[in-house]
Protein backbone atom coordinates (compact mmCIF):
# COMPACT_ATOMS: atom_id res chain seq x y z
CA UNK A 1 0.00 0.00 0.00
CA UNK A 2 2.80 2.39 0.95
CA UNK A 3 4.55 1.37 -2.24
CA UNK A 4 1.46 2.29 -4.22
CA UNK A 5 1.24 5.71 -2.58
CA UNK A 6 4.95 6.35 -3.03
CA UNK A 7 4.72 5.79 -6.80
CA UNK A 8 8.39 4.83 -7.06
CA UNK A 9 9.45 8.14 -5.54
CA UNK A 10 7.43 10.24 -7.93
CA UNK A 11 4.47 10.69 -5.63
CA UNK A 12 4.97 14.46 -5.61
CA UNK A 13 4.20 14.54 -9.33
CA UNK A 14 1.77 11.70 -9.95
CA UNK A 15 -0.76 12.38 -7.23
CA UNK A 16 -1.13 16.12 -7.89
CA UNK A 17 -1.69 15.22 -11.55
CA UNK A 18 -4.59 12.95 -10.65
CA UNK A 19 -5.74 15.53 -8.13
CA UNK A 20 -5.78 18.21 -10.82
CA UNK A 21 -7.84 15.88 -13.03
CA UNK A 22 -10.32 15.33 -10.23
CA UNK A 23 -10.49 19.06 -9.52
CA UNK A 24 -10.92 20.22 -13.12
CA UNK A 25 -13.22 17.48 -14.38
CA UNK A 26 -15.08 17.32 -11.10
CA UNK A 27 -15.86 21.02 -11.01
CA UNK A 28 -16.92 20.97 -14.68
CA UNK A 29 -19.31 18.13 -13.86
CA UNK A 30 -20.67 19.69 -10.68
CA UNK A 31 -21.12 23.04 -12.40
CA UNK A 32 -23.00 21.49 -15.32
CA UNK A 33 -25.31 19.42 -13.14
CA UNK A 34 -26.07 22.24 -10.68
CA UNK A 35 -26.78 24.65 -13.51
CA UNK A 36 -29.17 22.20 -15.13
CA UNK A 37 -30.98 21.45 -11.88
CA UNK A 38 -31.38 25.13 -11.01
CA UNK A 39 -32.73 25.88 -14.49
CA UNK A 40 -35.21 23.02 -14.12
CA UNK A 41 -36.39 24.37 -10.79
CA UNK A 42 -36.76 27.90 -12.05
CA UNK A 43 -38.69 26.78 -15.12
CA UNK A 44 -41.03 24.75 -12.93
CA UNK A 45 -41.73 27.72 -10.67
CA UNK A 46 -42.33 30.02 -13.64
CA UNK A 47 -44.76 27.54 -15.12
CA UNK A 48 -46.57 27.17 -11.81
CA UNK A 49 -46.99 30.94 -11.61
CA UNK A 50 -48.53 31.31 -15.04
CA UNK A 51 -52.33 31.27 -15.11
CA UNK A 52 -53.46 28.28 -17.17
CA UNK A 53 -50.55 26.07 -16.06
CA UNK A 54 -47.45 24.92 -17.96
CA UNK A 55 -47.26 25.24 -21.74
CA UNK B 1 -29.49 17.66 -40.57
CA UNK B 2 -32.64 19.56 -39.97
CA UNK B 3 -34.30 16.60 -38.33
CA UNK B 4 -32.05 17.33 -35.38
CA UNK B 5 -32.65 21.05 -35.46
CA UNK B 6 -35.74 20.87 -33.32
CA UNK B 7 -34.85 21.81 -29.75
CA UNK B 8 -37.76 19.89 -28.29
CA UNK B 9 -36.65 16.77 -30.11
CA UNK B 10 -33.10 17.30 -28.89
CA UNK B 11 -34.34 17.58 -25.30
CA UNK B 12 -36.29 14.34 -25.64
CA UNK B 13 -33.53 12.34 -27.28
CA UNK B 14 -30.77 13.66 -25.03
CA UNK B 15 -32.91 13.05 -21.97
CA UNK B 16 -33.32 9.37 -22.81
CA UNK B 17 -29.73 8.82 -23.86
CA UNK B 18 -28.03 10.72 -21.06
CA UNK B 19 -28.39 8.30 -18.12
CA UNK B 20 -26.92 5.46 -20.21
CA UNK B 21 -24.02 7.59 -21.43
CA UNK B 22 -23.31 8.78 -17.91
CA UNK B 23 -23.25 5.23 -16.59
CA UNK B 24 -20.96 4.13 -19.42
CA UNK B 25 -18.67 7.08 -18.73
CA UNK B 26 -18.35 6.19 -15.05
CA UNK B 27 -17.64 2.58 -15.98
CA UNK B 28 -14.94 3.55 -18.46
CA UNK B 29 -13.33 5.94 -15.98
CA UNK B 30 -13.11 3.24 -13.33
CA UNK B 31 -11.79 0.72 -15.86
CA UNK B 32 -9.21 3.19 -17.11
CA UNK B 33 -8.00 4.02 -13.61
CA UNK B 34 -7.72 0.38 -12.62
CA UNK B 35 -5.84 -0.53 -15.79
CA UNK B 36 -3.67 2.53 -15.42
CA UNK B 37 -2.59 1.79 -11.88
CA UNK B 38 -2.05 -1.87 -12.59
CA UNK B 39 0.17 -1.26 -15.60
CA UNK B 40 3.84 -1.98 -14.89
CA UNK B 41 6.11 1.03 -14.39
CA UNK B 42 8.09 2.07 -17.44
CA UNK B 43 11.76 1.08 -17.39
CA UNK B 44 12.80 4.62 -18.25
CA UNK B 45 10.13 6.82 -16.73
CA UNK B 46 9.11 4.77 -13.72
CA UNK B 47 5.75 5.50 -12.22
CA UNK B 48 5.50 8.93 -13.83
CA UNK B 49 4.20 7.15 -16.90
CA UNK B 50 0.88 7.05 -15.06
CA UNK B 51 0.61 10.80 -15.55
CA UNK B 52 0.43 10.04 -19.26
CA UNK B 53 -2.93 8.36 -18.74
CA UNK B 54 -4.35 11.75 -17.82
CA UNK B 55 -2.12 14.01 -19.88
CA UNK B 56 -2.49 12.41 -23.32
CA UNK B 57 -6.26 11.91 -23.25
CA UNK B 58 -6.64 15.48 -21.95
CA UNK B 59 -4.52 16.71 -24.87
CA UNK B 60 -6.63 14.75 -27.35
CA UNK B 61 -9.80 16.19 -25.81
CA UNK B 62 -8.36 19.72 -25.97
CA UNK B 63 -7.94 19.39 -29.72
CA UNK B 64 -11.18 17.42 -30.15
CA UNK B 65 -13.00 20.14 -28.21
CA UNK B 66 -11.67 22.87 -30.41
CA UNK B 67 -12.46 20.95 -33.58
CA UNK B 68 -16.08 20.48 -32.45
CA UNK B 69 -16.18 24.15 -31.54
CA UNK B 70 -14.96 25.14 -35.00
CA UNK B 71 -17.33 22.72 -36.79
CA UNK B 72 -20.32 23.87 -34.76
CA UNK B 73 -19.37 27.49 -35.41
CA UNK B 74 -19.17 26.78 -39.14
CA UNK B 75 -22.62 25.14 -39.01
CA UNK B 76 -23.97 28.15 -37.11
CA UNK B 77 -22.55 30.64 -39.60
CA UNK B 78 -23.21 28.76 -42.85
CA UNK B 79 -26.49 26.95 -42.24
CA UNK B 80 -27.76 28.97 -39.29
CA UNK B 81 -28.41 25.69 -37.52
CA UNK B 82 -30.16 26.71 -34.28
CA UNK B 83 -28.55 24.14 -32.03
CA UNK B 84 -25.08 24.62 -33.51
CA UNK B 85 -24.53 27.95 -31.80
CA UNK B 86 -25.54 26.50 -28.44
CA UNK B 87 -23.31 23.46 -28.97
CA UNK B 88 -20.34 25.68 -29.79
CA UNK B 89 -20.74 27.96 -26.80
CA UNK B 90 -21.35 25.17 -24.32
CA UNK B 91 -18.34 23.17 -25.47
CA UNK B 92 -15.87 26.04 -25.04
CA UNK B 93 -15.46 25.87 -21.24
CA UNK B 94 -15.14 22.08 -21.45
CA UNK B 95 -12.39 22.32 -24.05
CA UNK B 96 -10.64 25.01 -22.03
CA UNK B 97 -10.76 22.79 -18.94
CA UNK B 98 -9.18 19.84 -20.76
CA UNK B 99 -6.51 22.13 -22.21
CA UNK B 100 -5.68 23.48 -18.76
CA UNK B 101 -5.52 19.92 -17.44
CA UNK B 102 -3.21 18.98 -20.30
CA UNK B 103 -0.88 21.88 -19.51
CA UNK B 104 -0.88 21.21 -15.75
CA UNK B 105 -0.28 17.46 -16.03
CA UNK B 106 2.28 18.02 -18.76
CA UNK B 107 4.16 20.36 -16.45
CA UNK B 108 3.99 17.80 -13.62
CA UNK B 109 5.33 15.14 -15.99
CA UNK B 110 8.05 17.36 -17.43
CA UNK B 111 9.45 18.36 -14.05
CA UNK B 112 10.87 14.94 -13.14
CA UNK B 113 11.48 13.85 -16.75
CA UNK B 114 13.00 16.92 -18.37
CA UNK B 115 14.11 18.69 -15.23
CA UNK B 116 11.99 21.73 -15.97
CA UNK B 117 8.39 22.79 -15.32
CA UNK B 118 8.04 24.57 -18.63
CA UNK B 119 9.91 24.96 -21.91
CA UNK B 120 9.02 27.16 -24.85
CA UNK B 121 9.06 24.49 -27.50
CA UNK B 122 6.61 24.31 -30.39
CA UNK B 123 4.19 21.80 -28.89
CA UNK B 124 3.81 23.48 -25.50
CA UNK B 125 3.59 26.95 -27.02
CA UNK B 126 0.89 25.98 -29.51
CA UNK B 127 -1.16 24.27 -26.79
CA UNK B 128 -0.85 27.41 -24.67
CA UNK B 129 -2.04 29.41 -27.68
CA UNK B 130 -4.98 26.99 -27.91
CA UNK B 131 -5.83 27.74 -24.28
CA UNK B 132 -5.84 31.48 -24.99
CA UNK B 133 -7.99 30.90 -28.06
CA UNK B 134 -10.58 29.20 -25.87
CA UNK B 135 -10.48 32.07 -23.36
CA UNK B 136 -10.72 34.63 -26.16
CA UNK B 137 -13.71 32.79 -27.62
CA UNK B 138 -15.52 32.75 -24.27
CA UNK B 139 -14.70 36.41 -23.65
CA UNK B 140 -15.94 37.41 -27.09
CA UNK B 141 -19.29 35.62 -26.65
CA UNK B 142 -20.00 37.64 -23.53
CA UNK B 143 -18.48 40.92 -24.70
CA UNK B 144 -21.54 42.36 -26.40
CA UNK B 145 -24.79 43.68 -25.04
CA UNK B 146 -26.53 41.94 -27.93
CA UNK B 147 -25.95 38.20 -27.34
CA UNK B 148 -26.50 37.20 -30.95
CA UNK B 149 -23.79 39.59 -32.10
CA UNK B 150 -21.43 38.02 -29.58
CA UNK B 151 -22.23 34.53 -30.85
CA UNK B 152 -21.64 35.43 -34.45
CA UNK B 153 -18.36 37.25 -33.79
CA UNK B 154 -17.17 34.32 -31.67
CA UNK B 155 -18.05 31.89 -34.46
CA UNK B 156 -15.79 33.78 -36.85
CA UNK B 157 -13.01 33.76 -34.25
CA UNK B 158 -13.39 30.00 -33.79
CA UNK B 159 -12.87 29.46 -37.51
CA UNK B 160 -9.89 31.83 -37.71
CA UNK B 161 -8.23 30.10 -34.78
CA UNK B 162 -8.66 26.60 -36.19
CA UNK B 163 -5.47 27.15 -38.15
CA UNK B 164 -3.70 26.44 -34.84
CA UNK B 165 -4.95 22.84 -34.72
CA UNK B 166 -2.72 21.33 -37.43
CA UNK B 167 0.16 23.39 -36.01
CA UNK B 168 -0.30 21.70 -32.64
CA UNK B 169 -0.35 18.24 -34.10
CA UNK B 170 2.54 18.62 -36.49
CA UNK B 171 4.63 20.88 -34.26
CA UNK B 172 6.64 17.93 -32.96
CA UNK B 173 7.51 16.95 -36.52
CA UNK B 174 8.18 20.35 -38.05
CA UNK B 175 10.44 21.59 -35.26
CA UNK B 176 12.97 19.72 -33.19
CA UNK B 177 11.23 19.88 -29.87
CA UNK B 178 11.80 18.62 -26.36
CA UNK B 179 8.31 17.11 -26.37
CA UNK B 180 8.27 13.57 -27.68
CA UNK B 181 6.92 12.94 -31.19
CA UNK B 182 3.62 11.21 -31.84
CA UNK B 183 3.64 7.59 -30.81
CA UNK B 184 -0.03 6.75 -31.13
CA UNK B 185 -1.67 8.92 -33.79
CA UNK B 186 0.72 8.16 -36.57
CA UNK B 187 0.52 6.54 -39.97
CA UNK B 188 2.59 3.50 -39.05
CA UNK B 189 0.36 2.63 -36.13
CA UNK B 190 1.11 3.00 -32.44
CA UNK B 191 4.61 2.30 -31.24
CA UNK B 192 3.96 1.89 -27.54
CA UNK B 193 3.56 -1.30 -25.61
CA UNK B 194 0.13 -2.93 -25.24
CA UNK B 195 0.16 -2.68 -21.45
CA UNK B 196 0.46 1.09 -21.71
CA UNK B 197 -1.66 1.50 -24.82
CA UNK B 198 -4.73 -0.17 -23.38
CA UNK B 199 -5.21 2.06 -20.30
CA UNK B 200 -4.44 5.03 -22.52
CA UNK B 201 -7.18 4.20 -25.01
CA UNK B 202 -9.69 3.37 -22.28
CA UNK B 203 -9.03 6.71 -20.55
CA UNK B 204 -9.30 8.47 -23.90
CA UNK B 205 -12.67 6.85 -24.48
CA UNK B 206 -13.75 7.76 -20.95
CA UNK B 207 -12.72 11.40 -21.44
CA UNK B 208 -14.55 11.56 -24.77
CA UNK B 209 -17.71 10.17 -23.22
CA UNK B 210 -17.36 12.62 -20.32
CA UNK B 211 -17.05 15.49 -22.78
CA UNK B 212 -20.18 14.40 -24.63
CA UNK B 213 -22.15 13.87 -21.41
CA UNK B 214 -21.18 17.27 -20.01
CA UNK B 215 -21.86 18.94 -23.34
CA UNK B 216 -25.36 17.43 -23.49
CA UNK B 217 -26.11 18.52 -19.91
CA UNK B 218 -24.88 22.05 -20.61
CA UNK B 219 -26.86 22.26 -23.85
CA UNK B 220 -30.00 21.12 -22.07
CA UNK B 221 -29.43 23.72 -19.35
CA UNK B 222 -28.87 26.42 -21.99
CA UNK B 223 -32.10 25.50 -23.77
CA UNK B 224 -34.01 25.62 -20.48
CA UNK B 225 -32.46 29.01 -19.74
CA UNK B 226 -33.69 30.28 -23.10
CA UNK B 227 -37.18 29.14 -22.24
CA UNK B 228 -36.93 30.88 -18.88
CA UNK B 229 -35.86 34.13 -20.53
CA UNK B 230 -38.74 33.93 -22.99
CA UNK B 231 -41.24 33.30 -20.21
CA UNK B 232 -39.81 36.17 -18.16
CA UNK B 233 -40.17 38.50 -21.11
CA UNK B 234 -43.79 37.42 -21.51
CA UNK B 235 -44.38 38.11 -17.83
CA UNK B 236 -42.85 41.56 -18.06
CA UNK B 237 -44.92 42.27 -21.14
CA UNK B 238 -48.10 41.21 -19.39
CA UNK B 239 -47.28 43.33 -16.35
CA UNK B 240 -46.63 46.29 -18.62
CA UNK B 241 -49.91 46.04 -20.47
CA UNK B 242 -51.65 45.85 -17.11
CA UNK B 243 -50.50 49.39 -16.47
CA UNK B 244 -51.35 50.60 -19.92
CA UNK B 245 -47.88 50.24 -21.49
CA UNK B 246 -47.68 48.83 -24.99
CA UNK B 247 -45.95 45.48 -25.48
CA UNK B 248 -42.18 46.07 -25.97
CA UNK B 249 -40.33 45.03 -29.13
CA UNK B 250 -38.92 41.63 -28.27
CA UNK B 251 -35.83 40.33 -30.09
CA UNK B 252 -35.46 36.56 -29.82
CA UNK C 1 -8.26 51.46 -57.34
CA UNK C 2 -9.06 55.09 -56.67
CA UNK C 3 -11.42 54.21 -53.82
CA UNK C 4 -8.68 52.00 -52.38
CA UNK C 5 -6.28 54.94 -52.41
CA UNK C 6 -8.98 57.29 -51.16
CA UNK C 7 -9.40 55.22 -48.01
CA UNK C 8 -5.68 55.29 -47.37
CA UNK C 9 -5.44 59.03 -48.03
CA UNK C 10 -8.33 59.74 -45.69
CA UNK C 11 -6.95 57.59 -42.88
CA UNK C 12 -3.53 59.18 -43.15
CA UNK C 13 -5.00 62.67 -43.11
CA UNK C 14 -7.08 61.83 -40.04
CA UNK C 15 -4.12 60.25 -38.31
CA UNK C 16 -1.99 63.32 -38.62
CA UNK C 17 -4.70 65.91 -38.25
CA UNK C 18 -5.48 65.36 -34.59
CA UNK C 19 -2.22 66.85 -33.42
CA UNK C 20 0.04 64.00 -34.35
CA UNK C 21 -2.32 61.36 -33.06
CA UNK C 22 -0.63 59.13 -35.58
CA UNK C 23 2.72 59.64 -33.93
CA UNK C 24 1.41 58.11 -30.68
CA UNK C 25 2.26 54.59 -31.67
CA UNK C 26 5.87 55.28 -32.51
CA UNK C 27 6.26 57.48 -29.42
CA UNK C 28 4.98 54.61 -27.29
CA UNK C 29 7.38 52.26 -29.06
CA UNK C 30 10.40 54.42 -28.33
CA UNK C 31 9.43 55.26 -24.76
CA UNK C 32 8.48 51.72 -23.79
CA UNK C 33 11.64 50.28 -25.27
CA UNK C 34 13.73 52.87 -23.43
CA UNK C 35 12.11 51.90 -20.13
CA UNK C 36 13.99 48.64 -20.15
CA UNK C 37 17.46 49.95 -19.37
CA UNK C 38 15.90 51.56 -16.31
CA UNK C 39 14.16 48.37 -15.39
CA UNK C 40 16.82 45.76 -16.00
CA UNK C 41 19.94 47.87 -15.54
CA UNK C 42 22.20 49.50 -18.11
CA UNK C 43 24.80 46.75 -18.48
CA UNK C 44 25.61 46.60 -22.19
CA UNK C 45 25.94 42.83 -22.44
CA UNK C 46 22.55 42.20 -20.82
CA UNK C 47 20.82 44.80 -22.93
CA UNK C 48 22.46 43.60 -26.13
CA UNK C 49 21.19 40.09 -25.53
CA UNK C 50 17.57 41.09 -25.05
CA UNK C 51 17.48 44.10 -27.38
CA UNK C 52 15.87 42.35 -30.35
CA UNK C 53 13.24 40.81 -28.08
CA UNK C 54 12.43 44.14 -26.45
CA UNK C 55 12.12 45.85 -29.82
CA UNK C 56 9.79 43.18 -31.18
CA UNK C 57 7.53 43.11 -28.13
CA UNK C 58 7.18 46.88 -27.94
CA UNK C 59 6.54 47.01 -31.71
CA UNK C 60 3.75 44.50 -31.21
CA UNK C 61 2.23 46.50 -28.36
CA UNK C 62 2.51 49.74 -30.33
CA UNK C 63 0.65 48.11 -33.23
CA UNK C 64 -2.09 47.03 -30.83
CA UNK C 65 -2.49 50.57 -29.54
CA UNK C 66 -3.63 51.98 -32.85
CA UNK C 67 -6.02 49.12 -33.60
CA UNK C 68 -9.18 50.55 -32.11
CA UNK C 69 -8.89 53.45 -34.47
CA UNK C 70 -8.95 51.11 -37.44
CA UNK C 71 -12.68 50.55 -37.55
CA UNK C 72 -14.20 51.91 -34.37
CA UNK C 73 -14.44 55.62 -35.24
CA UNK C 74 -15.66 54.86 -38.76
CA UNK C 75 -18.28 52.50 -37.39
CA UNK C 76 -19.50 55.08 -34.91
CA UNK C 77 -19.94 57.89 -37.41
CA UNK C 78 -21.41 55.74 -40.18
CA UNK C 79 -18.45 55.83 -42.55
CA UNK C 80 -18.06 52.07 -42.32
CA UNK C 81 -21.58 51.60 -43.61
CA UNK C 82 -20.76 53.84 -46.56
CA UNK C 83 -17.58 51.89 -47.24
CA UNK C 84 -19.54 48.68 -47.26
CA UNK C 85 -22.11 50.08 -49.67
CA UNK C 86 -19.47 51.41 -52.05
CA UNK C 87 -18.51 49.40 -55.17
CA UNK C 88 -15.11 48.59 -53.67
CA UNK C 89 -15.21 45.03 -52.26
CA UNK C 90 -15.15 45.06 -48.48
CA UNK C 91 -12.09 42.81 -48.45
CA UNK C 92 -10.11 45.40 -50.44
CA UNK C 93 -11.33 48.16 -48.15
CA UNK C 94 -10.01 46.15 -45.21
CA UNK C 95 -6.70 45.75 -47.01
CA UNK C 96 -6.58 49.51 -47.51
CA UNK C 97 -7.23 49.99 -43.80
CA UNK C 98 -4.44 47.55 -42.95
CA UNK C 99 -2.07 49.42 -45.21
CA UNK C 100 -2.86 52.76 -43.62
CA UNK C 101 -2.52 51.20 -40.15
CA UNK C 102 0.89 49.92 -41.15
CA UNK C 103 1.91 53.28 -42.60
CA UNK C 104 1.02 54.94 -39.30
CA UNK C 105 2.44 52.33 -36.92
CA UNK C 106 4.62 49.69 -38.61
CA UNK C 107 6.61 51.96 -40.89
CA UNK C 108 7.47 54.60 -38.25
CA UNK C 109 8.47 51.78 -35.88
CA UNK C 110 10.72 50.38 -38.59
CA UNK C 111 12.30 53.78 -39.12
CA UNK C 112 12.77 54.35 -35.38
CA UNK C 113 14.30 50.92 -34.80
CA UNK C 114 17.93 51.78 -35.65
CA UNK C 115 17.87 54.55 -33.04
CA UNK C 116 16.25 52.35 -30.41
CA UNK C 117 18.62 49.49 -31.26
CA UNK C 118 21.52 51.82 -30.70
CA UNK C 119 20.21 52.84 -27.29
CA UNK C 120 19.60 49.23 -26.33
CA UNK C 121 23.22 48.43 -27.32
CA UNK C 122 22.22 45.94 -30.01
CA UNK C 123 25.25 44.63 -31.89
CA UNK C 124 25.13 46.34 -35.30
CA UNK C 125 25.62 43.05 -37.10
CA UNK C 126 22.16 42.04 -36.02
CA UNK C 127 20.44 45.18 -37.24
CA UNK C 128 19.82 44.25 -40.91
CA UNK C 129 18.09 40.99 -40.01
CA UNK C 130 16.08 42.75 -37.31
CA UNK C 131 14.90 45.35 -39.80
CA UNK C 132 14.09 42.77 -42.48
CA UNK C 133 12.14 40.76 -39.95
CA UNK C 134 10.21 43.84 -38.85
CA UNK C 135 9.57 44.74 -42.47
CA UNK C 136 7.93 41.36 -43.03
CA UNK C 137 6.36 41.02 -39.60
CA UNK C 138 4.76 44.39 -38.91
CA UNK C 139 2.33 44.09 -41.85
CA UNK C 140 1.28 40.72 -40.44
CA UNK C 141 0.61 42.44 -37.11
CA UNK C 142 -1.64 44.94 -38.89
CA UNK C 143 -3.43 42.15 -40.77
CA UNK C 144 -4.14 39.99 -37.71
CA UNK C 145 -5.00 43.14 -35.81
CA UNK C 146 -7.64 43.98 -38.38
CA UNK C 147 -9.34 40.65 -37.73
CA UNK C 148 -9.35 41.29 -34.00
CA UNK C 149 -10.56 44.87 -34.38
CA UNK C 150 -13.37 43.80 -36.70
CA UNK C 151 -14.50 41.04 -34.34
CA UNK C 152 -14.70 43.33 -31.34
CA UNK C 153 -16.51 46.27 -32.93
CA UNK C 154 -19.06 47.54 -30.48
CA UNK C 155 -17.96 45.24 -27.69
CA UNK C 156 -17.74 46.39 -24.13
CA UNK C 157 -14.08 46.85 -23.16
CA UNK C 158 -13.18 46.23 -26.75
CA UNK C 159 -9.61 47.51 -26.40
CA UNK C 160 -8.52 44.91 -23.86
CA UNK C 161 -10.45 42.19 -25.65
CA UNK C 162 -8.65 42.88 -28.93
CA UNK C 163 -5.32 42.30 -27.21
CA UNK C 164 -6.53 39.01 -25.74
CA UNK C 165 -7.68 37.83 -29.15
CA UNK C 166 -4.83 39.10 -31.31
CA UNK C 167 -1.76 38.43 -29.15
CA UNK C 168 -1.96 34.60 -29.26
CA UNK C 169 -2.21 34.72 -33.03
CA UNK C 170 0.79 37.03 -33.27
CA UNK C 171 3.11 34.97 -31.08
CA UNK C 172 4.52 33.02 -34.07
CA UNK C 173 5.47 36.34 -35.74
CA UNK C 174 7.31 37.32 -32.57
CA UNK C 175 9.10 33.98 -32.32
CA UNK C 176 10.40 34.04 -35.87
CA UNK C 177 11.18 37.76 -35.91
CA UNK C 178 13.36 37.53 -32.83
CA UNK C 179 14.76 34.24 -34.09
CA UNK C 180 15.97 35.86 -37.31
CA UNK C 181 17.67 38.71 -35.45
CA UNK C 182 19.30 36.41 -32.91
CA UNK C 183 20.48 34.02 -35.61
CA UNK C 184 22.31 36.87 -37.32
CA UNK C 185 23.98 37.76 -34.02
CA UNK C 186 25.33 34.26 -33.61
CA UNK C 187 26.97 34.25 -37.05
CA UNK C 188 24.16 32.16 -38.48
CA UNK C 189 21.92 33.44 -41.22
CA UNK C 190 18.39 34.17 -40.14
CA UNK C 191 17.16 33.38 -43.61
CA UNK C 192 15.07 30.38 -42.54
CA UNK C 193 13.16 32.50 -40.05
CA UNK C 194 12.75 35.27 -42.62
CA UNK C 195 11.35 32.73 -45.07
CA UNK C 196 8.76 31.68 -42.52
CA UNK C 197 7.87 35.30 -41.81
CA UNK C 198 7.43 35.78 -45.54
CA UNK C 199 5.21 32.73 -45.64
CA UNK C 200 3.13 34.11 -42.76
CA UNK C 201 2.73 37.36 -44.65
CA UNK C 202 1.74 35.52 -47.83
CA UNK C 203 -0.79 33.56 -45.82
CA UNK C 204 -2.21 36.53 -43.92
CA UNK C 205 -2.45 38.85 -46.91
CA UNK C 206 -5.42 37.12 -48.60
CA UNK C 207 -6.99 35.47 -45.56
CA UNK C 208 -7.10 38.21 -42.96
CA UNK C 209 -9.08 40.66 -45.11
CA UNK C 210 -11.53 37.85 -45.79
CA UNK C 211 -12.02 37.08 -42.12
CA UNK C 212 -12.12 40.74 -41.12
CA UNK C 213 -14.67 41.56 -43.84
CA UNK C 214 -16.87 38.68 -42.65
CA UNK C 215 -16.65 40.02 -39.11
CA UNK C 216 -17.45 43.55 -40.32
CA UNK C 217 -20.54 42.29 -42.11
CA UNK C 218 -21.66 40.71 -38.84
CA UNK C 219 -21.15 44.00 -37.04
CA UNK C 220 -23.05 46.00 -39.65
CA UNK C 221 -26.07 43.69 -39.73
Amino acid sequence: MMEFLAMGGYALYVWPAYGAALLVLGSLTVNAVLRYRSAERELASLNARRPGGAR
Amino acid sequence: MHRFANPARFMRVSGTVLPWLAALTALMLVAGLVLGFRAPPDYQQGDTVRIMFIHVPAAWMAVFGYSSLALASAAALIWRHPLAEIAAQQSAPLGAGFTALCLITGSLWGAPMWGTWWVWDARLTSVLVLFFLYLGYIALVHAFDDPSRGSRAASVLALVGSVNVPIIHYSVEWWSTLHQPASVMRLGGPTIDRSILLPLLVMALAFTLLFIVLLLIRMRAALLERKIRALRLLEAEAAGTEYGFAAPEVSA
Amino acid sequence: MSSFLAIIRRDLRLAFRQGGDGAMAVMFFVLAALLFPFGIGPEPELLARVASGIIWVTALLAALLALDRMFQTDWEDGTLELIRLSPLPLELAVLAKCLSHWLVTGLPVLLATPLVALMLRLDPSGLPMLLLGLLLGTPVLSLFGAVGAALTLGARRGGVLVSLLVLPLEIPVLIFGVGAADAALSQDTGSAQLAILGALLAFALPLCPLAAAAALRQALE
